[in-house]
């Protein structure tokens, strides 16, 4: 059923060849997966998913993506607010840079973070001497995951802040508000559903995140180990059961995640219509 | 009494002085340190490290991986994009949201969905070895579980882009009689331009620089099935650290091209935008990676 006709040729084949290699690159590989884990049956896998090492790891993947989702929450805001408010000599070059973690191959992140914040590195050398380590800790694995995760909330931000009308602050001031009432009154609840979403897409890529941490992290068992490692040190050993129960665990808490913050971004967009 | 509608001057310069520290700490240090690092030995060291054989047969891995997924996503992008962005059809918002899927997934997950599909203890892999073909611990699977991870780059820029241009100008030309080609080449294709090229960046960016999905499916083959990013991880782990730092810096190069490329590219997309009838709105979210 086409819901308007149009003059436009070349519906069925773009379509087509859409769904075929939709099917072929993404869908049937994914149905591979999940019938793979059913393959192996519940016992095995619930026994991987529980293993006193992959608890370690999902604690460590899921509380050092927070805590890095949450300092990104924090300076995130203050850089798009800056980047949108304050004309600044090299805002643009600044404004370009916030893409690096997009750009830069995460491999290339990790080991420069490592050496960085080793014992003997620019960083981790003054750290070190206020009794701080932060490279092969978990410390470590959350400066990757914030480096990581920066973009996803300055650009959430971003359109959210320039779309801002300045009327409502005026308004704001004129009606008696002083500065800081006019921004934690009518600024934050304005861009707070912006703000949680890219707080929770940070959230979201760190979870999965692989390249920037296993340098960083040094990948002790049971300490530093991340979930998308156990998952290759599983594989290495040939334990494909193990490794599928694993990935299917982490897939399932991103796609709830997912799901999550695309109610959030409707929700934001009513908000939006309706102001 | 006037209010004021900012803030004063002291705690502006403070939150630009917090936004750039920050920013330095985490941006510009691991950045300079690359370099840095990589040059510490001097220029010759710096070269015989980016000249060494297998140097050299990771970086034309890492090309003709990018040659082949960066096209083939580029051609799904197009089509998904004139089928979603110009025709109205049961499914269209699911449809979108499968095109994320990739986003969505940690890229060790990639690269274990071909483990699973083409490996020796996979689905295919009976019939594989059989017939005497390597996927995994190959160059296929490379390629493969790259063109898995890049797959919504170029759809996912192109379709806002021909969102905001709206149809009207191509019924136009189809009503004039220009064929489906004519359209897509003289209306489509220099109103999105600059949409695309943005995407097809993002999209090889992302191609060469993938580590956790290839690392997954290489096996490691020195010179056979190594890419620039599996090059670095040896040679870091191996305590090479400037030959490391000087493959990464080509990387880094690569990024910093990309980044420059990005900014030019939506330079231009607000030029060309200012001069057509619709003003363009553009989805500032779609860098999310």
């Amino acid at each position: 059923m086409r819901m308007r006709h149009s003059v436009l040729p070349g519906f069925g084949l773009t379509l087509g060849f859409s769904l075929f290699y939709l099917c072929l690159v993404v869908l049937i590989p994914l149905a591979a997966l999940a019938l793979k884990a059913a393959s192996f049956g519940w016992e095995a896998i619930w026994q991987a998913t529980t293993a006193p090492r992959a608890l370690a790891s999902y604690r460590l993947t899921f509380g050092a993506s927070l805590a890095a989702a949450l300092v990104n929450a924090v300076f995130g805001l203050v850089v798009a607010w800056v980047l949108v408010r304050y004309p600044f000599p090299g805002r643009r070059v600044v404004d370009a840079l916030v893409d690096l973690p997009f750009a830069l191959p995460t491999a290339v992140a990790g080991i420069a973070l490592t050496s960085l914040y080793a014992e003997t590195g620019w960083l981790g050398r003054p750290l070190a001497s206020l009794g701080l380590k932060v490279a092969f800790t978990p410390i470590g694995v959350g400066v990757a995951l914030t480096f990581i995760g920066l973009p996803f909330v300055v650009r959430t931000l971003q359109p959210v802040l320039e779309a801002l009308d300045p009327e409502v602050e005026e308004a704001a001031a004129s009606l008696g508000a002083s500065r800081a009432q006019a921004v934690l009154r009518v600024v934050l609840p304005a861009i707070a559903p912006a703000w949680l979403t890219g707080t929770s897409l940070s959230f979201a890529r760190a979870l999965g995140e692989y390249g920037s941490v296993v340098f960083i992290s040094g990948n002790m068992p049971m300490k530093t180990e991340i979930a998308p490692l156990v998952i290759m040190t599983k594989l290495e050993q040939y334990d494909h059961a193990g490794a599928t129960a694993i990935a299917v665990t982490l897939l399932v808490a991103s796609f709830l995640l997912l799901g999550a913050i695309n109610l959030l971004q409707s929700w934001s967009a009513r908000r939006g219509a309706l102001e | 009494m006037a209010r004021p509608t900012t803030e004063t001057v002291a705690v502006r310069l403070l939150l630009v002085a917090v936004a750039l520290a920050f920013l330095a700490l985490f941006l510009v240090m691991p950045l300079v340190i690359v370099f840095q690092q990589a040059l510490e030995k001097g220029l010759g060291a710096y070269l015989a490290a980016v000249r060494e054989p297998n140097a050299l047969a990771a970086l034309r891995l890492t090309l003709l991986t990018a040659a082949i997924a960066v096209p083939a996503n580029l051609l799904f992008g197009l089509a998904a994009s004139w089928a979603i962005a110009r025709f109205e059809f049961p499914g269209r918002s699911v449809l979108l949201t499968l095109i994320d899927l990739p986003f969505a997934i940690s890229p060790v997950i990639s690269g274990l969905i071909f483990i699973l599909l083409f490996g020796r203890q996979g689905w295919l892999g009976p019939w594989l070895d059989a017939h005497d073909v390597n996927v995994v611990f190959a160059v296929p699977g490379i390629v493969l579980a790259t063109v898995f991870v890049t797959f919504p780059f170029v759809a996912r820029e192109l379709i806002p882009v021909m969102q905001a241009q709206g149809r009207d100008e191509e019924e136009a030309a189809v009503v004039l009689g220009a064929s489906g080609w004519q359209v897509f080449q003289r209306v489509t294709l220099p109103n999105v331009k600059w949409g695309l090229l943005y995407g097809v960046i993002l999209c090889n960016a992302r191609a060469m620089g993938e580590f956790g999905a290839v690392s997954v499916v290489s096996g490691h083959i020195r010179g056979l099935t190594n890419t620039l990013p599996l090059h670095v991880e040896i040679l870091y782990n191996e305590y090479q650290f400037q030959a490391a730092f000087a493959v990464a810096s080509l990387l880094a190069l690569l990024a910093l091209v990309t980044l420059m490329a990005k900014s030019v590219v939506e330079w231009r997309e607000k030029a060309t935008g200012g001069e057509g009838t619709e003003e363009p709105e553009l989805d500032t979210e779609r860098s999310a990676a």
